[in-house]
């Protein structure tokens, strides 16, 4: 375990924004942070990178505390992007680069290979706000990792990216997991976090209420979904014993069940009515998950 | 290299070569370039300096020593004879044919008067000219008609021996105050704007940094005290940068303008020989009073996330300047009023006030060391507060009035210690 988090505890005024938060983060692996917007995690990545300090509990990273002697071992994309509009992209990737102890020559030899892979080479001498959106961010993204951390962390990677764009992020930041970094990220996108991370855990206004591997949490949950498409109508399955939610769909009916005994029991009741034609059990997903824990409360 | 150099120097580079900084410094230079061959322009503007002057003599012998006595002041002043009539004189003048005509005749005490007669009464200077030339002819006639010799003559028109000297020994002489009074005018309005223009630098810095939300970057790899103290440092630098420009370039301007500055406004103000000393205390003055207010619009700058607030979260920033100008301007008539005294000594006013009083009076050293102590005690005092506020400040996206702001910044700073 390289980063802990013990008991951590940060609040504003009256407000607890994080409430007695325990992580361990394996070395060299994807760690997901999830969480409705306001739950606590850009105060947790915060308070990680020493920006803010924690009111109680301790975080250290393979057992110190991190503060900015360490800062160039560690590399953060933050949520909300920003670099300077009127400098050039070398410039100031040097000059990021340089404040985590990186030569600039270096610097620009890392630049122009990320650069390359990104398929943006000739943006290098442009000034940033001439960049797009999607490009600045994939700017943001380098000024993240140029120098080579061992703890990189993305608050939300992802969001504002076209799909060509996630999947080239996404092979990227998975290079360098495999590299050897250890990555913690945070995203609302479930269908990110359950593709990369092995780890996760989902924070509810602050408080920490799923924690654990990804197959893990899947098992213990226990609930799984059914889908039952059929030409008949289905409307009575949902008030049959068993179902925790139900959602009619066009062509039939999804479900969401205790177990799997009363899926059993679904098939014996729907097969004398008439044709059925597709009737599957999945696993929960993530989404059905967070929902779960945290929508509920919402509610 | 350490991360305050790389914020330093990243912070001094990009400022040197911003369009900010080439046209506030192109445009200081023009003025000065301006101002240093303005001489030489109204001369040129004044090109048709040669003027003719008709003279109407009814005295039959004056005419002769006053055109010669005209060569020799003005040479560019045609003295021509004519006894023309007056009508066709005023047409002359009218139309711009002649500059005016003089009748010079005797008066009743048989010595010379005058009548000059021009288009317009604007050019006094052509007048006075003329009057002076009379005023010796009269007073030699006057000599001849008493029979006074041309040593007794000399002895009326001599100037009375006049000193003005202050008792004190060390008081400045007035030759020196005034030479003081120019350059402390002059550095007076240069540490005004330079403060001004970079305090205002400072704060709109911070606030793009934060506003671009490069600064949870920058923060998250430099401590923001460091940062803070490095971004200050760096604006000071192109400060100094830009003045010793200024100054290189007016000391050029001025020296190879030297004779042609002599005189009026210039000598009033004494530019012709600078006093170092005076500089000296200008140049540690603007370095102390723009690291005070420097410090202030750093932290003022952390508390705004959009560059449109900056104006507003600075003007009591600038009120303050303001007014210390304002002070020392009034002071500078009346160095010793008790109001510049006691001024001088509040941190906000010394850089303006204690070295107006530095430059124009002579003072105790203990006083200007008090001063100055207490100014780089604020300073000190202002750095570790504003670094506060600053730690605080820039987390903060909110947005309000400015105690509450700092409010807000202090107790988030506080807790994150």
């Amino acid at each position: 375990m390289v980063l802990k988090l013990e008991n951590v505890t940060k609040k504003f005024g009256n407000h607890t924004a994080v409430n007695h938060l325990t992580l361990s983060i394996p070395e060299k692996q994807m760690f997901g942070l999830l969480g409705a917007n306001g739950a606590g995690k850009t105060t947790t990545f915060r308070m990680i990178l020493g920006i803010l300090r924690a009111d109680e509990g301790t975080i250290t990273w393979h057992g110190q505390r991190i503060d900015h002697s360490m800062s160039p071992d560690i590399g953060y994309l933050p949520e909300e992007r920003g670099l300077y509009p009127k400098l050039k992209v070398s410039e100031q990737i040097v000059y990021l680069a340089r404040l985590r102890k990186m030569q600039p020559k270096d610097a620009l030899k890392q630049l122009d290979i990320w650069l390359d892979r990104f398929k943006i080479a000739e943006y290098k001498h442009k000034k940033v706000e001439e960049l797009s959106k999607g490009n600045q961010q994939k700017i943001q993204f380098i000024a993240a990792v140029i120098h080579k951390p061992k703890l990189l962390i993305l608050d939300e990677p992802f969001s504002g990216l076209d799909p060509v764009n996630v999947e080239m992020l996404k092979k990227a930041v998975i290079d360098l997991k495999n590299e050897g970094t250890s990555i913690v990220f945070s995203s609302h996108r479930m269908e990110h976090v359950e593709e990369l991370c092995e780890n996760l855990c989902i924070l509810h206004k602050g408080n920490p209420v799923v924690q654990g591997s990804l197959k893990e949490i899947k098992r213990s949950f226990g609930k799984k979904n059914l889908i039952i498409h059929a030409d008949f109508d289905l409307s009575f399955l949902a008030s049959h014993p068993g179902v925790t939610r139900s959602k009619l769909t066009a062509e039939g009916i999804e479900l969401q069940i205790e177990s799997e005994t009363v899926a059993e029991k679904i098939l014996q009741s729907v097969v004398n009515k008439g044709f059925v034609r597709k009737f599957v059990l999945d696993e929960p997903t993530l989404n059905d998950i967070f929902i779960e824990k945290v929508g509920a409360e919402h509610e | 290299m350490n991360n305050f150099w790389i914020v330093f120097s990243h912070t001094y580079l990009t400022k040197i070569k911003s369009r900010q900084f080439l046209i506030t410094t192109v445009i200081t230079l023009a003025l000065i370039l301006l101002m240093t061959e303005l001489p030489n322009l109204i001369k040129k503007f004044n090109g048709s300096d040669e003027k003719t002057i008709v003279l109407v003599d009814q005295t039959k012998q004056l005419a002769q020593p006053f055109t010669q006595m005209m060569e020799k002041t003005d040479k560019h002043v045609t003295i021509v004879q004519r006894t023309a009539n007056e009508e066709k004189l005023r047409k002359q003048v009218l139309n711009g044919d002649v500059d005016g005509y003089l009748i010079l005749s005797f008066g009743a005490d048989g010595l010379p008067k005058a009548v000059f007669k021009t288009k317009s009464l604007t050019d006094q200077s052509l007048a006075d000219q003329l009057q002076s030339v009379l005023q010796r002819i009269r007073s030699q006639q006057a000599a001849q008609h008493l029979n006074l010799s041309q040593e007794q003559l000399a002895q009326l028109n001599a100037p009375v021996d006049f000193h003005h000297v202050a008792v004190e020994k060390q008081a400045k002489s007035e030759k020196e105050l005034s030479q003081a009074r120019g350059l402390v005018y002059a550095l007076l309005i240069i540490i005004y704007f330079a403060v001004i223009m970079y305090a205002t630098m400072i704060a709109t810095e911070v606030a793009t940094e934060k506003s671009s939300r490069v600064m949870e970057i920058l923060i998250s790899s430099v401590s923001p005290v460091t940062h803070m103290f490095a971004k200050i440092a760096g604006v000071v630098f192109v400060g100094l940068t830009q003045l010793i420009i200024i100054f290189g370039f007016g000391y050029y301007a001025i020296k190879s303008n030297l004779e042609k500055m002599s005189g009026g406004f210039f000598d009033f103000f004494g530019f012709g020989d600078s006093s170092f000393v005076i500089m000296l205390y200008g140049l540690l003055f603007f370095i102390l009073g723009f690291l005070l207010y420097a410090t202030i619009a750093a932290f003022l700058g952390s508390l705004t996330s959009r560059i449109e607030d900056v104006n507003q979260m600075i003007s009591p920033l600038t009120f303050l300047i303001v007014l210390a100008f304002m002070l020392a301007i009034f002071g500078l008539n009346n160095p010793e009023a008790p109001f510049v005294t006691v001024t001088s000594f509040i941190p906000f006013f010394t850089p303006m006030l204690m070295f107006l009083r530095v430059g124009m009076l002579d003072l105790p050293l203990w006083q200007t060391l008090l001063s100055i102590g207490l100014l780089i005690a604020s300073i000190v005092i202002l750095a570790v507060f504003g670094a506060r506020v600053y730690k605080g400040g820039v987390l903060m996206y909110g947005r309000s009035n400015l105690l509450k702001e700092m409010k807000k910044a202090l107790q988030l700073s506080k807790e994150n210690k």
